[in-house]
């Protein structure tokens, strides 16, 4: 196991969670690798139960004292976050990195006030009265672009809109000035205005406390603008990583273009797929032998039955962008230019 | 909010009054359906063997003769006005309320309810305080222990609290503890705190302990399956990613939601137990309002049984009252409309 | 009469003496007696040796030891604490501690014990030629704990109050049914007691008793605590209970309904006048509605000293109790004043003939009826109407059935075939369903009497309308075809008339709250009950109530399963304790507790 210190603001190496349970280990993140700098964006992708959830809160430290089996590393800042004890993550929590949840009505306690969970938030980290942790709370709901905050703040989570509600929890993540802020489908409970007034929030935060930003999500547009690299995952592994420009033009991952496909556009009736994913997401305790989307992939018989027999390995194929696949590089060139690209495009 | 009350308030009289009507039908109306006759039902109430000349003195001095609504209308306007009762050479008198006298020993209800309430208030609320506090803990402990031998032989012990009955429990820690080893007093041995605060608790540690043993059981289940859903809840992971510590999330944000259902059964079951711990008031031989209804029920003491019910009744009522209000309080989410 | 009840008493002491002497009881006594065993050998060891049914015949613990607290327990609690409103037998025990009547009981274990002896009165009672009047002199200088004189008119008064008004409806009403009071309304509604015509009282020292008829038991009705005197202007009717003008060594100190009584010595109680009771406690207390199996434990402990119901142990207790040879030397084996017994209705058929009554009682397994009791401990088994520990009791038995009691089958037979039955026939059996014991009698029953061919069905009913809305009402009985009635009874005084006349005298069947189940209305009967209490010498007197017993078992309607026995215990700290023959319990004014 390697112990040097990355150069990297956030790095993770072959970070594996596994939960024994009584029908077997589940393997929920299987050797994932990644980096992320100050101010950048990292947006994650994948259908749920790939493991993209599992891997934040195994950042944030939650599954310690658990049943999972974490090994790996992840490397915060030169501090190594997998061996440390309990206690020593539980700091960083909320003050070095923080996170926004999906639903900020289940995530949000029901008989606490939005302040005062904001209060409660900033003065684990922050030594300060509870009049001064209530000003800060009041700051920050303005500053979330809540109106009247100060009326607003002994509200309860319940009385909120959903979009407010959503701006309250990200209120109550950035209270301690994080420097990575992770957000679990930020938007998914919301619609579409209100997801891109809280998207450009993020991000204008996000340069405003220069912090890391990672975005978890299963919808590829919602990281299409926001995000300087894209991490697609898949049964717990990354099959295809690179910058969004690598993603949406030059994706070489049959998986990410079933992605692609499904992205809901303002131009297209909300159901039709033009390259529907079929099938559903593979069991994490018995993976497909072989490349785990082998069941799924209409191209898998173009891999000379390595699909089905061999664990692809993550593979560069250029400039930093990796594709976990056994096509070859120039076939899933040509399947991307020839068939998918202009099915996408033809409207 | 004091609309709600006074609503409430007044649903809660009605209820009393239909609560008084059905045990007033159970023990009237039903006999006389059967073809129970006035005299037939003044015979429990005089000697053995009585002559016919003494049973109808006593259907005269009960009223058992009259229509039932008339005994019904006596009845309520006892309660509003007083009533009189003949003691022989002078008439006693029962102010207002007045539930009438009992038909086994002559003594008025209400007096006897009083004189009642503070041995089982004593009872009631000791052993609550007992339960609420070690089922909780025992049931926090074992959710958090999720699985562990701990969990597993608390988890034992709650079903054997919840299956054995107080009249065996009762009986083994008198038998162990006041016969045997002599630590604590006997059966009967209940002192008003106002006579002797020390003997009061000393009488009263068994009691507490059979009945507390019986809802802590109870309690310590429903606080681990609450503990084990809450935990798993989405804010406990929101309050977990805020670094707070595991203790405060368990305390602050846990128990808090955990309790608040809990908080209603222990209201109701307390609010049910003033109305008489019939089973343990009469395993330690308590003169409360259980050991007093039990008796009654056994001698067809119609006036105690109704003056009893409406108590209980009254207690549990106020006992809904309340949770419902304190609800509101814990639970934002509720509003009192 | 105390004279001549020696001879009556004498059959009694027979009875007692065979139980005492043998295990093996043979059929035709009334004995079986297995549990009267007194040990000669540690006759006359001290207190601490005391061995079961020591204090059966002998005081245990004797000790004039003066001063600590009575403890007495009940379960239940009394219908009234007033000697006037009271039909609980231990209540006209216990209530002599602060009552006096006109007669009591002589104060000895065993059958001397049912010979009366004056208490409030100088003498028995005299009675006229006529046998219609009896004349009581009050003994001088008995004084009420406020130190004022009890005068004849208190008696009087003390009568008037329980027998003749609406509101003390408790006690029973002989001197009601027996005295010549005309249409007396009683002292609440009728202020003017000289109104009450059934008693005179010449002076302050007399009363004088003027009856419809003549009644020679006169005696044990004033030996009830209704004799007990009561003045005028302390009564408070029925919560007089709660203050009773006292005479007896024990006043009142303080009574809560229901919870506890608690009683102090009386300063105005006078020994010399009373030759009957002891006053060595300082104090008795009494705590009512106590948990019956907390009582055992409680008593065994040693916590407190008396079950004041004297019903005794309950299942447990008494497992306990008999496991253990040293327990079992602390507890005493009594008679109560109950038969248990069945009445086979003479109105319902088949029963009306006579043979097929016989079969019945030529086929009963009595031990298997004796069961439920209790076994041996819960009662000898029976074979006459009259109880062991009555006056006028002569043990036989006409329908010995086989060895041990356990059926005479082919007896039973020949008595089916004689009924026109050969082969058996169907009838029910009524029993009070909440009474468990008389249940599983009845299951006994039916198990024995299946053995020749008669099937019993068992009929449940709720024992609070027994006697008035069942099997006390014999519209019911005929139209429900009830054959067999399991009951019991105990008598008012212990003589063959108090135990008799109810149930056995045909003009006392009464269309509802009958005790004469079995409807035997048999005119020799009648007329020898009649003769029996109008004679007044007691030896022959009681030689009638013999026969009465023994022609009431030639009806065949009546067949006893036992004469009741109770387990009470009485712990190592009681002193002075005897058990006493007409109540079947310790003698509560003699009783004293070590310190």
């Amino acid at each position: 196991m390697t112990t040097q210190p990355p150069e990297s603001f956030l790095e993770l190496r072959d970070l594996r969670i596994h939960f024994p349970t009584e029908d077997g280990l589940v393997k929920s993140v299987d050797g994932l690798s990644y980096k992320l700098e100050r101010g950048k964006t990292l947006g994650i992708v994948g259908e749920s139960g790939s493991g993209k959830s599992v891997t934040s809160l195994g950042i944030l430290g939650l599954h310690k004292g658990g049943n999972a089996k974490i090994s790996g590393e992840i490397w915060l800042d030169g501090e190594e976050l997998v061996s440390a004890s309990a206690d020593h993550v539980r700091t960083l929590r909320g003050k070095k990195m923080a996170m926004i949840f999906q639903d900020p009505l289940s995530s949000m306690h029901p008989f606490y006030s939005v302040g005062a969970q904001i209060v409660e938030a900033y003065r684990i980290h922050n030594r300060v009265s509870k009049a001064v942790a209530r000003k800060h709370a009041i700051d920050m709901l303005g500053r979330v672009g809540i109106p009247q905050p100060d009326r607003r703040v002994d509200d309860y989570p319940h009385q909120f809109s959903g979009g407010m509600r959503q701006r309250a929890m990200i209120a109550m993540a950035l209270s301690c000035d994080p420097e990575l802020l992770i957000a679990d489908e930020p938007t998914t409970a919301l619609d579409v205005t209100v997801q891109a007034q809280i998207l450009d929030l993020m991000t204008d935060l996000q340069r405003e406390f220069n912090s890391a930003l990672i975005i978890i999500t299963h919808d590829l547009g919602v990281v299409a603008e926001l995000s300087d690299d894209i991490l697609v995952m898949y049964g717990g592994k990354c099959v295809e990583y690179g910058t969004a420009e690598d993603i949406f033009y030059r994706p070489e991952h049959p998986y990410t273009w079933g992605l692609l496909g499904s992205m809901p556009r303002l131009d297209r009736e909300p159901t039709e797929r033009l390259l529907p994913i079929k099938g559903t997401p593979p069991s994490l305790i018995n993976v497909p032998s072989g490349c785990a989307f082998n069941p799924r992939c209409a191209f898998a018989g173009r891999t000379d039955g390595k699909a089905t027999s061999q664990v692809p390995d993550l593979l560069e194929t250029e400039g930093g962008h990796l594709v976990r696949c056994h096509m070859p590089r120039a076939e899933r060139r040509s399947i991307w230019d020839n068939e998918i690209k202009p099915m996408l495009e033809s409207t | 909010m004091v609309a709600f009350i006074v609503r409430r308030v007044i649903a809660a009289v009605l209820m009393l009054a239909v609560v008084s009507m059905a045990t007033f039908a159970i023990f009237f109306l039903i006999p006389r359906a059967l073809g129970q006759t006035p005299e037939g039902m003044a015979s429990r109430y005089v000697g053995r063997d009585a002559t016919p000349e003494a049973i109808q003195g006593a259907v005269k001095r009960l009223h058992l003769d009259d229509p039932l609504l008339v005994q019904y209308g006596r009845f309520a306007k006892g309660i509003v006005a007083g009533q009189d009762y003949s003691l022989g050479p002078k008439k006693a008198e029962c102010p207002a309320p007045c539930f009438g006298f009992s038909f086994n020993n002559n003594q008025p209800v209400w007096p006897t309810l009083l004189d009642r309430l503070p041995a089982t208030l004593s009872l009631a609320v000791g052993a609550a305080v007992l339960w609420l506090v070690a089922g909780v803990s025992i049931g926090v402990i074992s959710a958090l222990k999720r699985g562990t031998l701990l969990d597993r032989a608390a988890m034992t012990v709650a079903l054997a609290g919840v299956s054995l009955p107080i009249y065996f429990t009762g009986l083994v820690s008198l038998a162990v503890f006041a016969y045997t080893l002599g630590i604590f007093p006997g059966g009967g041995s209940y002192t008003p705190i106002t006579v002797n605060p020390i003997m009061w608790f000393q009488a009263l540690v068994l009691p507490w302990i059979s009945l507390a043993f019986l809802y802590a059981a109870l309690y310590a289940r429903l606080t681990r399956a609450g503990m084990l859903e809450t935990m798993g809840e989405d804010y406990i992971r929101t309050a977990r990613a805020k670094g707070l510590k595991e203790r405060t999330v368990v305390t602050r944000h846990a128990l808090r939601a955990t309790l608040t259902p809990i908080l209603t059964i222990f209201g109701l079951d307390l609010g049910l137990l003033l109305g008489g711990a019939v089973l343990t008031e009469s395993t330690f031989s308590i003169q409360g309002i259980g050991k007093l209804v039990i008796d009654a029920i056994r001698g067809n003491d119609l006036p105690v049984v109704l003056g009893v019910t409406l108590f209980a009744a009254f207690f549990i009522v106020l006992a809904n009252l309340i949770v419902d209000i304190l609800y509101a309080v814990v639970d934002p989410r509720v509003r009192l409309s | 009469m105390r004279k001549t009840n020696v001879l009556a008493l004498a059959a009694l002491g027979t009875v007692l003496t065979m139980g005492l002497a043998a295990c093996g009881g043979t059929a035709g006594g009334g004995g079986n007696t297995s549990s009267g065993n007194n040990n000669s050998s540690t006759g006359g060891g001290d207190a601490s040796a005391a061995k079961h049914n020591d204090a059966y015949t002998k005081v245990v613990n004797p000790s004039d030891a003066k001063g600590g607290t009575l403890k007495f327990a009940l379960t239940d609690e009394p219908d009234s604490m007033d000697p006037g409103n009271t039909y609980y037998a231990w209540n006209w025990n216990f209530s002599r501690l602060y009552s006096r009547p006109l007669m009591t009981y002589t104060p000895k274990p065993g059958p001397e014990g049912l010979k009366l002896v004056p208490d409030l009165a100088e003498a028995p009672g005299e009675v006229s030629a006529d046998g219609k009047t009896w004349t009581y002199k009050l003994k001088k200088g008995i004084k009420y704990d406020d130190g004022t004189e009890v005068k004849a008119t208190d008696v009087k008064y003390a009568i008037a109050r329980s027998n003749f008004t609406d509101e003390l409806t408790d006690g029973p009403k002989y001197f009601a049914q027996y005295l010549d009071a005309g249409d007396y309304k009683g002292p609440y509604k009728d202020k003017n007691l000289d109104d009450f015509k059934g008693i005179e009282t010449p002076d302050d020292y007399t009363v004088v008793f003027k009856l419809k008829a003549p009644f020679s038991e006169f005696d044990f009705l004033v030996a009830n605590p209704q004799s007990a005197p009561v003045p005028q202007a302390k009564d408070t009717g029925v919560d007089y209970e709660k203050a009773v003008a006292s005479t007896g060594p024990y006043k009142f100190e303080s009574y809560e309904v229901g919870k506890q009584l608690n009683l102090v010595r009386n300063p105005n109680w006078d020994q010399a006048t009373d030759t009957t009771r002891k006053q060595l406690p300082d104090r008795i207390e009494v705590q009512f509605k106590q948990n019956a199996e907390d009582i055992d434990n409680r008593l065994i402990a040693g916590q407190i000293h008396v079950d004041l119901g004297g019903t005794g142990l309950q299942p447990a207790g008494r497992a306990k109790v008999v496991s253990n040879p040293q327990l079992k030397d602390s507890t005493d084996n009594p008679f109560t004043p109950f038969n248990r017994y069945a009445m086979m209705s003479t109105k319902v058929a088949p029963f009306d003939n006579i043979d097929c009554r016989k079969a019945v009682q030529y086929a009963i397994d009595k031990t298997a009826t004796q069961a439920p009791w209790g076994g041996p401990l819960g009662g000898d088994i029976g074979t006459t109407a009259m109880t062991p520990t009555t006056v006028g009791y002569k043990p036989f038995d006409l329908y010995p059935n086989g060895a041990d009691h356990k059926g005479d089958l082919a007896k039973a037979k020949e008595a089916l075939t004689a009924c026109g039955h050969p082969d058996g026939f169907s009838t029910n059996v009524a029993v009070r369903g909440d009474r468990t014991k008389e249940v599983q009698v009845a299951e006994a029953l039916q198990a024995s009497l299946a053995r020749v061919g008669i099937k019993l069905t068992i009929k449940k009913y709720p024992s609070g309308d027994w006697s008035a809305q069942y099997a006390g009402k014999p519209d019911f009985v005929h139209k429900n075809n009830l054959g067999i009635m399991i009951a019991g009874w105990g008598s008012d005084w212990p003589s063959g008339f108090g135990f008799l006349s109810q149930i056995v005298d045909g003009r006392a069947i009464k269309p509802s709250g009958n005790y004469n189940m079995m409807e035997l209305n048999d005119p020799s009967i009648n007329e020898l009950l009649d003769k029996g209490i109008q004679t007044a010498d007691a030896a022959q007197r009681n030689e009638i109530w013999a026969q009465v017993d023994q022609k009431v078992m030639e009806s065949a309607a009546f067949t006893s399963f036992v004469y009741e026995k109770t387990l009470i215990f009485r712990p190592a700290s009681l002193t002075d304790a005897y058990v006493h023959s007409a109540w079947g319990m310790y003698d509560y004014t003699w009783l004293g507790v070590k310190q």
